[in-house]
């Protein structure tokens, strides 16, 4: 029979990332009157809705045993021909974006699974490389938008929900279900867990690991064009920085680094704590630089705790 | 197979990325007819002295089988220290305090690399914002220089003995001395052993622990050597001049043939690497292209590097 104290813990142990956001939450309201507003509450959740977006490809690919380090210059490029491309035509725009996105996840795909080359190395090179290709497109320069009805697209609200919330939700559902109740999603915890096994079982892995990342890819290309449309505009600098945000909001929701392990709806709360701390560390006036700081010393105490937390297991 | 187009093969095979080199000197020349000129030699040698010396330690990261992404932050680090100390404390107390940061740093990562045990890349990758952070922190986000850019600490950066430049002297120095290192010397053979088995080495009484501790420091010491040369050659220093570095570095070292997996590579390699990867940026500028297509054969440079290692390792066993 265990204690109280220690049952408690426990299940700190197995949802560090709902006790973070609620201390972070608390913390921040304590600080600052502005930030427990519905208002800024919403704000959050919208702000949060293109980082959340493109952690969901990210835990796919984690969970089985994967990541993408090249997510962030991809963004630039996708929010770039998204928005260089609504002046011909809305539609054509979309659909170029989403296919650009899902061609480069299934470059870094390819070279993983048939090349056989490390996907840290891919990803790194690519992120590299795509951000080349952005100022090659761009010419350096920023894109503005020639489409107002493009902006309107993430400006819509569905009742009182806002498009990129609605999007970032479907995604999200759709996501969850398929890893608990499909094979598909069932498979991605085996390849992640023990890679051969599941090999030996007869799983094709090499194109489960293409397809998560060009699922990655194409998710990517969606929070591009939620990121453009919002924007309305492009530059070639937008979205450095961003794939260590990503990391650390899935990471924070409990993936492991491994593989086998995570799920959304973690992934989600790893995704507001990120945007809520970020969110109250503006409300506060905290400089930037201090706010980097900040950031990346919780990247390192989380995955220390995480790391630490695995061996006691 | 004909003996003599055999052994002509295997020549190819083994010396393949100086064949490469030679020929990528030759065909750029061609094209830009000021390319291969004493004066630019000298330049691009100069140009790459830091990346070089930066790369001599990661040569010893990625043979003990691990990575450091903040490379690039503790480069800007250390140059914005050793810049702004420069005329508070002197030039040799301020190379002494950038040389200890770089070490400080160093001691850090591998502290959690070596004795915690976490991953390297996902470590550093947090470091790189965190070292960026403390050097805007400390600049203000200003920008350093040193009030007389004539003073004697410019000697490191932009003096020359004999003609040669002196950064391309510490860096033959310094590659010379790693390559002793990890020839000569029981740390040498046992960072093949870590980086090749860590396990296994440790059941052999290696301590890898320290093993990898020390790999960080050194990459670290290396860094601020860079930041140092970095420094003594602007004499004054930007926030974010680092950025990208440890990518620069990264594709030098496995371009010369030092494998990501641990375990193997040599300083030797590394030097052609970086030599390539310094005259293909300088060609590119020659030929008249924008900096940004560099970007693009980075890209593909890494990659090929990588697959070719991968392929080459499977044909031997």
């Amino acid at each position: 029979m265990k204690s109280k104290g220690s049952r408690i813990i426990e299940m700190i142990k197995g949802q560090p990332v709902w006790v973070i956001l609620l201390v972070s939450a608390s913390l921040f309201s304590l600080l600052s009157n502005d930030f427990l507003t519905f208002r800024n509450i919403a704000n959050i959740v919208l702000q949060s809705s293109i980082l959340g977006i493109m952690a969901v490809g990210m835990t796919g690919l984690m969970i089985s045993g994967y990541f993408d380090i090249s997510v962030g210059s991809l963004l630039a490029l996708t929010a770039a021909v998204a928005v260089s491309l609504t002046g011909y035509s809305i539609p054509l725009a979309i659909v170029l974006t989403l296919l650009c996105g899902a061609f480069f996840g299934a470059v870094n795909g390819l070279l993983v699974t048939k090349a056989k080359v490390n996907a840290f190395i891919v990803t790194l090179a690519a992120m590299v490389g795509v951000r080349g290709l952005v100022y090659v497109y761009t010419r350096e320069r920023e894109i503005i938008g020639l489409a107002p009805e493009f902006e309107k697209l993430a400006a819509g609200k569905i009742g009182f929900i806002p498009v990129p919330v609605i999007i970032w939700a479907v995604i999200l559902i759709l996501a969850e279900w398929s890893l608990r109740r499909t094979v598909y999603g069932r498979n991605a915890y085996a390849i992640g867990g023990d890679a051969d096994a599941t090999k030996n079982a007869g799983v094709p892995i090499d194109r489960y690991v293409l397809s998560f990342f060009v699922l990655n890819g194409f998710l990517v290309a969606v929070a591009g064009l939620v990121l453009a449309s919002r924007l309305n505009a492009a530059t070639p600098i937008l979205g450095i920085g961003q794939e260590m945000i990503v990391i650390i909001s899935v990471v924070l929701g409990g993936t492991k680094l491994t593989g086998g392990f995570g799920n959304m709806i973690k992934t989600m709360a790893g995704v507001l704590t990120i945007g809520m701390i970020q969110n109250g560390l503006n409300i506060l006036n905290v400089h930037h630089f201090y706010s980097m700081l900040i950031m990346g010393l919780i990247f390192i105490f989380v995955i220390f705790m995480d790391a630490k937390l695995s061996a006691t297991k | 197979m004909h003996p003599v187009a055999g052994n002509l093969l295997s020549i190819v095979k083994r010396q393949g990325l100086v064949l490469a080199f030679i020929f990528l000197l030759v065909v750029i020349s061609f094209f830009a007819p000021r390319f291969l000129t004493f004066r630019n030699v000298l330049l691009v040698l100069t140009q790459v002295s830091i990346m070089g010396v930066m790369a001599c330690g990661v040569t010893f990261m990625l043979i003990g089988g691990n990575f450091d992404l903040s490379i690039g932050s503790q480069l800007s680090f250390t140059t914005v220290l050793v810049v702004s100390l420069h005329d508070k404390i002197g030039p040799i107390p301020a190379i002494l305090v950038a040389l200890a940061a770089g070490v400080a740093i160093g001691a850090f990562n591998g502290y959690l690399v070596g004795f915690q045990k976490l991953t390297s890349l996902i470590v550093t990758l947090g470091m790189l914002p965190v070292v960026q952070a403390l050097t805007l922190i400390y600049s203000g986000g200003n920008y350093n220089q040193i009030q007389n850019p004539e003073a004697p600490f410019s000697f490191i950066g932009r003096g020359k003995i004999l003609n040669i430049p002196m950064p391309f002297i510490i860096f033959a120095v310094t590659a010379i001395v790693f390559a002793v290192i990890l020839q000569k010397t029981v740390f040498g053979r046992r960072l093949y052993a870590v980086g090749g088995n860590r396990v296994g080495s440790w059941f052999a009484g290696v301590r890898d622990d320290w093993v990898t501790f020390f790999t960080f420091v050194i990459t670290g010491f290396t860094a601020a050597m860079g930041g140092v040369i970095m420094g003594s050659r602007l004499m004054s220093a930007q926030n974010y001049l680092g950025k990208d570095y440890e990518l620069m570095v990264l594709s030098a070292v496995v371009l010369g043939g030092t494998s990501l997996y641990g375990g193997s590579g040599g300083i030797f390699k590394t030097v052609i690497g970086v030599l390539i990867l310094g005259f293909l940026a300088n060609g590119f500028i020659h030929l008249g292209l924008p900096y940004y297509t560099q970007m693009l054969a980075q890209w593909v440079i890494i990659v090929a590097a990588v697959w070719m290692d991968i392929k080459v390792k499977k044909e031997e066993s």
